[in-house]
This record gives C-alpha cells, sequence and structure tokens, in this order.
C-alpha cells in the first residue's frame, strides 16, 4: 500500500514503528499535490519548505524518542485560519496579498503537536458559499468527477483529502461548511460544539456560528485531529473553560442502547429516492449496532433557512467592515478621496456573494428593520434551539441525510443562490442551536458519494464520534476513493 | 428688541472619561500617552483578520466605582454591542460599545449652584466603550496619516438628564464628574489632553412651555472654560435664530475656541444608521454580588463626605470646606499640612492663598509643588508658636520656593526668629520714644492713631522680627506713663 492511502491513524502507527519517515509521508503528499492538484485547484498556497523543514524535525524527534502526539503527520490548512508569514486569503481578492502577522490558535496547537502543514486550501470567499465557485482562486474540482462540485465552504479542505493530497485538512463550519463538503466528497467531518475550538485566528464570517472543525478520512482520524485542536483559549471569550475528553479513546465506547431520532419534518423535506433510501439502510445499521430508533419532531425546521439568512449576514456585515484598504489587503488604484477609497476597494475586493451577504446583512440590521428582521429572528434562533432540548430528552442524537442529494454540477446552481442556500437545510439547525455534528459517508449514486448526519447534544462530539466510529467498522463507504 | 428673560435652557451633558488602565479594553496592548504613532497598536487594536477581543476585567471594577458615587444602579448581565460606522480611525468598521444593557443606569449627582443651594442632575447612564485613533490631517499633502495608539483605549461615557439650565450650572456639573473621576482614581480627567471631553446637548424653549426644542450637540470642548462659553454662545445663537423667524436645525456643532462660536458639522438628518446590534464575540459580563461588594470595599471617600469631614474634624467654614473638597489633591495637601501645622484654619487660609497663588504663577499641580505639606505645615507651627510673624512667614515661604529648603534652615540661617525677649523689645521701645518727641507730645495730647506710628518704627527697627503683640504690649504701657 502506498503511503497516501493510509489513514491518518495507520500513518501515525507507521512512523512511531519507523517504518517511514515523516519526510518521505511529506515529500509523497507534495508529489501528489503537483501532479493531481492542478486539475483539482484544492490549494491556493503550498508551503513546501516549511512542510519539510517540520518534517525534518518531527523525524529528528522521533529518532531521539520524543514524538509528539501527531508528529510528522501532514495536513492541509482551511485558508481561513491565520498561519505567520504565510499567505491567509480567506478565498478573496481582498486578502490576495495578506500575510497574516500571526497564527491562529488552532494552527498553533497543532504545530505544537507536530503537525506538518502543506499548505493553505481553497474555499468559498470568506466562507460564504456551498459549492466553492465563490473563491477569488478559482473554482475546485470533486475528486470524484471533476465536472462536480466539491461542496462548500471548506472545499479544498474536502477535495485534497479526498483526492489523498493531505492526510486531513482543518476546516470550519458556519451553516454546513464542513459537513457538506464532507458528505459531497466521500469524508468524515465534525463541527464540534460552539465554543469547543477557539475561534481566536480563524477569519470571522458569522461570529457566533462559526466553528473550528475536521475532515478527515474516518472517524478514528477526525478524532484525532480533533482532540489537538480543542479547548479552552483566553484570547477567546467564547470559547468553553470545560476540559477536552480523550476523543481517540471515546470512540471505541459502547454505543448498544444508543437512541436515535428520526425527526420527521426533516424526512418530509423534498429529496430523491435513493437519499432516503441510503438514510434508511445507514438507520437498518445502527439498529443492527444495538441502537433504538424513534422518530421526534423538529417543528421549526422551517425557520432554519430564513432564520440563518438574517443572521450570518448581519454578523458578516460588521465582521467584513474591517477590510476597508486602509491597513492591510486589497486597496484600489488611486484613490480620489476616502469614499471614494472605501467604495472602489469594498467593490473590486469583494466578490458578489460576499457582497449579497453584507448587503442583506447591513439591511436586515438598519434602522426601522432591525426589529422586523435581526431581533425576530434571534427569538426564531431560540425556538429551534429549544427544539434541539425537546429532542434530547428523549434520545441521544439526531439522524437525518446531511444534505438534499450527491454533489451538482459546476455551475448548475451558481445563478440560482435560493437552491444553493437549500443545500444546507439539514446542517443549519446544529449551529443556530451551538451543537455538535458529524457528517460521514454511507453511500452513493452515480459513482458520487453521500453522506450522513448525525447531531448531538452540547459537548457531546465523543458520543458522535464514537457512533461514526462504530458504524466505520462494519461498511466500507469510508474506504472508497476516487480515482484520478 | 429680544428679551432673554422670556427663554430658558435645557441642557444635557455627554461626557468621555479615559480610564486609566494600564492596557487596552480589548487588548493587552498599553494606553500610555504620547508614544509615536502607532507603536501602541496591537494586531487586535489593527483589526486584523481573525482576532477578537478580550474585556479587560480592570474596567467592570472602574465602573461600578463610577456607579456607586453616582448613587446608581449596576446592571448585571451588562453586555456589549457594535456599533457600526466607517471611518479610518475606527479600525473594524465598528466600534464597540454598549446598548441595551450599559453598566451603570439611573444615577444623580448634587451639584453646588453658586447661591450655595444644590440641584440634583439625573445621570441617565454611563456606558463602556473603546476610544477611537486618531487621523492627522496636518502632516500629510493630499494624504491623512493614521494614528491608531488611542484606538481601543477604554472610554466610559456618562449621560446626563436634560436637567442642567444655564452654562454655569453645566460647568458645576463637569467639575463635580471631574471631581469625583479623581477621587475615584479611575482617570486623570486632564481635558487639555483629550482624557475627559465633553459634548453638550442644548435646546431652548420659552418659559413655561413643556415641550423640548430641537437640540443641538457641540463636541470635544476640551475645558471648564470653554464648556461655559460654547453652551453660552449656543444658547444665544439659538433665541437669536428663533427670535428672528429661524428655526434650529437638529445638527452637531463643533466649538471653535479661539473666534468663541460654533459651527455645523454634520447634519443628524444624514448622519449614520449606526446599526447597533449585540457584539457577539463578547458573552454579556454577569456582575455578580460578591463581586460588587468587593469593590465597594475600595471605595475611597468621596468629594461630599469629604467636604463633611472637613467642616466637622477641622471646623472649617462650608465654602472652604467645599473649596479644598472639589479637588482630591488639594484636599489630601491640606490634611497633610493640618498634620504638621495642628492649625486648620490658617492652613486652610495659607493654601488658598499664597500656596495657590504660586502654583498657579508658575502653571504647577499640586502634585509639583515645589514646597511640601509637611515643609508648608511646620512653617504655619512656627506662626502659631510666635517663632515667626505671619509677615516674616511669607518671606520664608518665598525663599522655601525658591530653594527647597525646610523651615527650620532657613529661619535660623537668615536670623528670622521673632524677637521675644521682652527686655530687649523694651530697649527698642524706649529708643523709639526718645527718638521722636514730636510725635510723642502730639500722642500724648490727644492724637491716638500715631500709636500705630511707634509700632511700626519699632518694628522697622526690629527688621520686622520682633512680636507684634509684645510690642503692643510694652508700647502701650511706656505711652501711658
Amino acid at each position: 500500500m502506498e503511503l497516501h492511502e493510509l489513514t491518518l491513524k495507520q500513518q501515525l502507527d507507521g512512523l512511531r514503528e519507523s517504518s517511514f519517515s515523516s519526510v518521505e509521508l511529506t515529500q509523497e503528499y507534495l508529489k501528489r499535490i503537483k501532479s493531481k492538484d492542478p486539475s483539482i485547484n484544492s490549494f491556493i498556497t503550498v508551503t513546501e519548505e516549511l512542510a519539510l523543514k517540520q518534517a525534518n524535525e518531527a523525524d529528528d524527534r522521533y529518532s531521539k524518542g520524543k514524538a509528539l502526539t501527531l508528529d510528522g503527520i501532514p495536513i492541509a490548512h482551511k485558508d481561513i485560519f491565520c498561519t505567520e508569514d504565510v499567505l491567509t486569503t480567506c478565498g478573496s481578492k481582498m486578502l490576495s496579498n495578506f500575510k497574516a502577522p500571526y497564527s491562529s490558535t488552532v494552527v498553533s496547537k497543532l504545530f505544537d503537536q507536530g503537525v506538518v502543514m502543506l499548505g493553505k486550501t481553497n474555499m468559498d470567499e470568506f466562507a460564504m458559499g456551498s459549492s466553492n465557485e465563490t473563491s477569488f482562486f478559482g473554482e475546485v474540482k470533486n475528486p470524484w468527477d471533476l465536472n462536480y462540485v466539491p461542496g462548500g465552504s471548506s472545499g479544498g479542505s474536502a477535495a485534497c483529502v479526498a483526492a489523498r493530497l493531505a492526510s486531513a485538512a482543518t476546516a470550519t463550519d458556519t451553516g454546513g461548511s464542513i459537513r457538506q463538503p464532507a458528505a459531497l466528497c466521500g469524508l468524515t467531518g465534525i463541527k464540534p460544539t460552539y465554543g469547543r475550538v477557539s475561534r481566536y485566528g480563524m477569519i470571522a464570517f458569522a461570529s457566533s456560528l462559526d466553528q473550528g472543525g475536521v475532515l478527515a478520512r474516518t472517524a478514528e482520524d477526525a478524532a484525532l485531529l480533533l482532540s489537538d485542536m480543542s479547548g479552552h483559549d483566553p484570547k477567546d471569550s467564547t470559547s468553553l473553560n470545560i476540559e477536552v475528553p480523550d476523543y481517540p479513546k471515546e470512540i471505541n465506547n459502547d454505543i448498544s442502547g444508543l437512541k436515535i431520532g428520526l425527526p420527521k419534518e426533516f424526512f418530509e423535506q423534498e429529496m430523491p429516492d435513493y437519499v432516503r433510501k441510503s438514510t434508511e439502510e445507514a438507520i437498518e445499521v445502527y439498529k443492527d449496532l444495538g441502537a433504538t430508533i424513534e422518530e421526534i419532531s423538529f417543528p421549526n425546521i422551517d425557520l432554519s433557512l430564513p432564520v440563518y439568512y438574517v443572521l450570518a449576514p448581519a454578523e458578516c456585515s460588521a465582521n467584513l467592515s474591517r477590510y476597508d484598504g486602509v491597513r492591510y489587503g486589497f486597496r484600489c488604484e488611486e484613490p480620489k478621496s476616502l469614499e471614494d477609497l472605501y467604495m472602489r476597494t469594498r467593490s473590486e475586493g469583494f466578490g458578489s456573494e460576499v457582497k449579497r451577504r453584507i448587503l442583506i446583512g447591513t439591511y436586515a440590521l438598519s434602522a426601522g428593520y432591525y426589529d422586523a428582521y435581526y431581533l425576530k429572528a434571534q427569538k426564531c434562533r431560540r425556538l429551534i434551539a429549544n427544539d434541539f432540548t425537546e429532542a434530547f430528552k428523549s434520545v441521544d442524537m439526531i439522524l437525518s441525510p446531511t444534505t438534499p442529494g450527491t454533489s451538482f454540477k459546476t455551475g448548475e446552481k451558481k445563478n440560482d443562490p435560493i437552491d444553493m442556500y437549500l443545500q444546507d437545510i439539514f446542517t443549519i439547525p446544529a449551529n443556530l442551536a451551538g451543537l455538535p455534528g458529524i457528517s460521514f459517508p454511507c453511500g452513493s449514486y452515480n459513482g458520487l458519494p453521500l453522506g450522513l448526519q448525525l447531531v448531538g447534544n452540547s459537548l457531546e462530539e465523543g458520543k458522535l464520534l464514537s457512533a461514526a466510529h462504530h458504524f466505520q467498522k462494519v461498511t466500507n463507504w469510508h474506504k472508497e476513493s476516487p480515482e484520478l | 428688541m429680544i428679551n432673554k428673560n422670556q427663554w430658558e435652557a435645557v441642557i444635557g451633558l455627554e461626557i468621555h472619561v479615559q480610564l486609566s488602565t494600564n492596557s487596552k479594553l480589548f487588548s493587552g496592548a498599553s494606553t500610555n500617552f504620547g508614544a509615536s504613532p502607532n507603536t501602541q497598536a496591537c494586531n487586535i487594536d489593527l483589526a486584523m483578520p481573525g482576532v477578537l477581543p478580550v474585556l479587560n476585567e480592570e474596567v467592570l471594577r472602574m465602573a461600578i466605582k463610577l456607579g456607586i458615587a453616582l448613587n446608581a444602579e449596576i446592571n448585571s448581565p451588562t453586555s456589549f454591542a457594535r456599533k457600526n460606522y466607517f471611518y479610518p480611525d475606527s479600525p473594524k468598521g465598528y466600534q464597540i460599545s454598549q446598548m441595551d444593557k450599559p453598566i451603570v443606569e439611573n444615577g444623580h449627582l448634587d451639584i453646588e449652584l453658586e447661591d450655595g443651594s444644590t440641584k440634583r442632575i439625573g445621570v441617565t447612564r454611563a456606558h463602556l466603550e473603546e476610544d477611537a485613533g486618531k487621523s492627522l490631517h496636518e502632516d500629510f499633502e493630499g494624504q491623512s496619516g493614521i494614528d491608531l495608539n488611542r484606538a481601543g483605549t477604554p472610554l466610559i461615557e456618562i449621560v446626563s438628564e436634560p436637567e442642567i439650565s444655564s452654562p454655569e450650572e453645566a460647568v458645576s456639573y463637569l467639575k463635580s464628574i471631574h471631581s469625583i473621576i479623581r477621587y475615584l482614581n479611575i482617570s486623570d480627567g486632564n481635558m487639555a489632553e483629550g482624557s475627559m471631553r465633553c459634548d453638550a446637548n442644548v435646546s431652548v424653549r420659552k418659559v413655561g412651555e413643556t415641550e423640548l426644542g430641537t437640540r443641538t450637540e457641540t463636541k470635544n470642548v476640551n475645558s471648564f472654560r470653554f464648556v461655559e462659553k460654547a453652551i453660552h454662545y449656543e444658547i444665544n445663537r439659538q433665541i437669536n435664530e428663533i427670535e428672528s423667524g429661524n428655526t434650529i436645525a437638529q445638527e452637531t456643532r463643533l466649538y471653535d475656541s479661539q473666534k468663541n462660536t460654533t459651527r455645523p458639522m454634520r447634519s443628524k438628518e444624514f448622519a449614520n444608521d449606526y446599526r447597533y446590534f449585540p457584539e457577539p464575540d463578547l458573552l454579556p459580563v454577569i456582575l455578580d454580588e460578591e463581586f460588587i461588594n468587593s469593590v465597594k470595599e475600595t471605595m475611597p471617600e468621596l468629594p461630599n463626605e469629604k467636604k463633611i469631614r472637613l467642616m466637622e474634624v477641622y471646623k472649617l467654614s462650608e465654602y472652604d470646606s467645599s473649596l479644598l473638597a472639589a479637588d482630591k489633591d488639594l484636599a489630601n495637601f491640606f490634611e497633610e499640612v493640618t498634620k504638621e501645622s495642628n492649625s486648620p484654619k490658617l492652613s486652610a487660609n495659607w493654601i488658598m492663598g499664597e500656596f495657590l497663588a504660586e502654583l498657579n504663577k508658575e502653571n504647577l499641580s499640586i502634585v509639583e509643588s515645589k514646597v511640601s505639606a509637611k515643609q508648608l505645615g511646620v512653617l504655619i507651627r512656627r506662626i502659631e508658636d510666635s517663632t515667626i510673624s505671619g509677615k516674616i512667614a511669607k518671606e520664608v515661604f518665598e525663599k522655601m520656593w525658591a530653594s527647597s529648603k525646610d523651615t527650620d534652615d532657613i529661619i535660623s540661617e537668615q536670623g528670622l526668629q521673632q524677637v521675644t525677649d521682652l527686655s530687649e523689645i523694651e530697649k527698642m521701645v524706649e529708643e523709639v520714644i526718645n527718638k521722636n518727641p514730636d510725635q510723642l507730645e502730639k500722642y500724648l495730647s490727644g492724637k491716638d492713631r500715631l500709636f500705630g506710628f511707634f509700632v511700626g518704627q519699632v518694628m522697622k527697627a526690629s527688621q520686622g522680627k520682633a512680636n507684634p503683640k509684645q510690642v503692643n504690649d510694652i508700647l502701650k504701657s511706656k505711652l501711658e506713663k
């Protein structure tokens, strides 16, 4: 078996047993990136020199018996995470020349555990999109079929792991940006509880919804990375000061007796038969694993999308105000006045989806509209959170398809924002309630993967990873890989 | 002909006070004044992508102290909001401020009026917010420079009810706030450096009317005197406008201290819609009773309490007490002087007389005084114990101010001790009488006023060192013989 075919866990075992070196592993990925990525476009920046330096240092530690927990594992970081002295673009022309002066907490924590950075991955501009078509650095292609989208906004992270160009990747999820690309690329992706992973240095889209997480091949791999990424950060006032469990250990916990809820309103949504079918097959797998299935009600699901598309744009309209051409990033040529500087910098620096959301958000916060939109949306957000609270009184987690279908063709939904926004119908509720959600492969249709989503109660990432891990022990969907 | 008596002014003040923390409201950068541009702005102050604010807890303690001093309610939870507007000195494109749940609400303050009575002014709220940076327009041809050192410095904005009725009352209110923040040690209150800034909302209406007139907001008036002048100007301007048939535009005006006028800055009608919404990067702050009580325990004596104590303990007049208590440093100086002198009344007189005159002459603050409280106290003790006369004391004080030497050293070096030896004074008295037979005759023939002449001559002969009371007694007995 070639090194890139191994899971992160197998690579870690190999490194520990000195079966191969981190430099060898890193070189293999760098070589694959060079040959395969031109057609996929999953990387914005490849940090070859840094990667080899880090790999060398890791090998050195192994030889001295001082290896760190994830020493020498080469991964990619979504280009939303600031990395000191390395280009950090957030997929935007606005930051196309921006080298961050500091590293995000997530990246620093992983560096501290010996993780090697291969590069920074492509993404929808400022994480706004579900197809990775809004990036200033070009569309990302789905490795399963290059005519199809990888999902978004963490499309580059998903595509590079699916194409075996990195062992795993960091990602972020504001309305489904980890779970939807995981589903569309046949990966395991987890969005933790809001506050579990520090947002410091993670470029903000919608602060009350954004959460960092992982895209990996297996639940086991995701557990390894998440353990080292999570934890309290005094630099993020919304980060939770609660101890992080040992996820790699927790995934082996017994799941018999697990109570899984099926929200009937989710299944009343329009979806193709093949989605229904593979979801039902997955339910059967869980029954066999000793879980009990219960129908539950989630009356406010219809509110999720409208609430999200008021709150996320409202927050983003303020979060993106700092991109004004004054201190860093893109600045228009020859500004004639302050107003001209602002207008042209922002008109030329932002793409159309970002502008659309800034406009929606500005409108929703305007005098005279605030109560009808922002305030109303906040109240509805509470209703949705209450639906979850009710559900978790009787079940341990909630099961649904991750997306309403497999991937779609590049360009297919580009000019239909509503259809595009529907991609996240099943994933958004978890963000609104700040709950952890995981997506993992449960089937395929016409050669394209399909994902299953489990949403758990607050801080129950361990349970979700364990449920996914047990599923992966008896199924093979996660083992399939695209031919390139 | 305008009859000003028909009109009354309605004034509310918004006072921005820079809190004297070591680091900024939401970052660890230093808040020192006067550093070279942009050397005290960290990634957070520069609004780099991905940074997040973390609240400086010291600021909460300061705000709670102010709330207690203003007899106000402390809100818990208190929360932050984003105030959105674009300006180059506001790096995030929004300012983190407070909207719905300001930390301090519903307080009041009693101010002293000129006739000695007091008036209660309501304090609507006091909220925390971050200061902006500074735009520098002069130094760069065709461009503006931006200094973000001040960006993120903690401010508390104290908003009064529109219950102030004259420029004089406004100044009295402002001085009271100034005095309180200095006592609380939460700001240096330096208006010239901008650590305390005042915006005045002014409107006028006919006496007896209940509806408020259209108000203007006059911004950034940076001294007590200018606040008085600016409001005065604005009241007159508004009355004149209305009397001449014009209406008042609701607008922001800027005070020009050189011309002593106000001029429109921007119209509120076209002003920003600030689109306030809760700051998602900061959780609402819960201020439990335990925390508030721990702050209460650190409350210092406040100006009014100090004034009452000066009256009760030192038996000073209300006027003197009030003057001394208005300034924390002055009041402390008085108490230290008195500790040494044991004579409160004489100490108060000296401090408010010679001492303040000398400070003002050199434009020094009390802490910069060249004569220490202890030195001044000893000087006053020497008057009390008759070592020197009041007149000589003034001479000694001047020498002390110039040399920083101690009182007793100057007195002994210069031989300024009062002559209290009876036989020596008697000798001088006899000499003066003998030298002036004409005056003696006139005095004896009934010209009593010449007694003063003899006192003066004796004092002169003693170079001012004779004890005046002894001179008086001896002269009287000699002349009546």
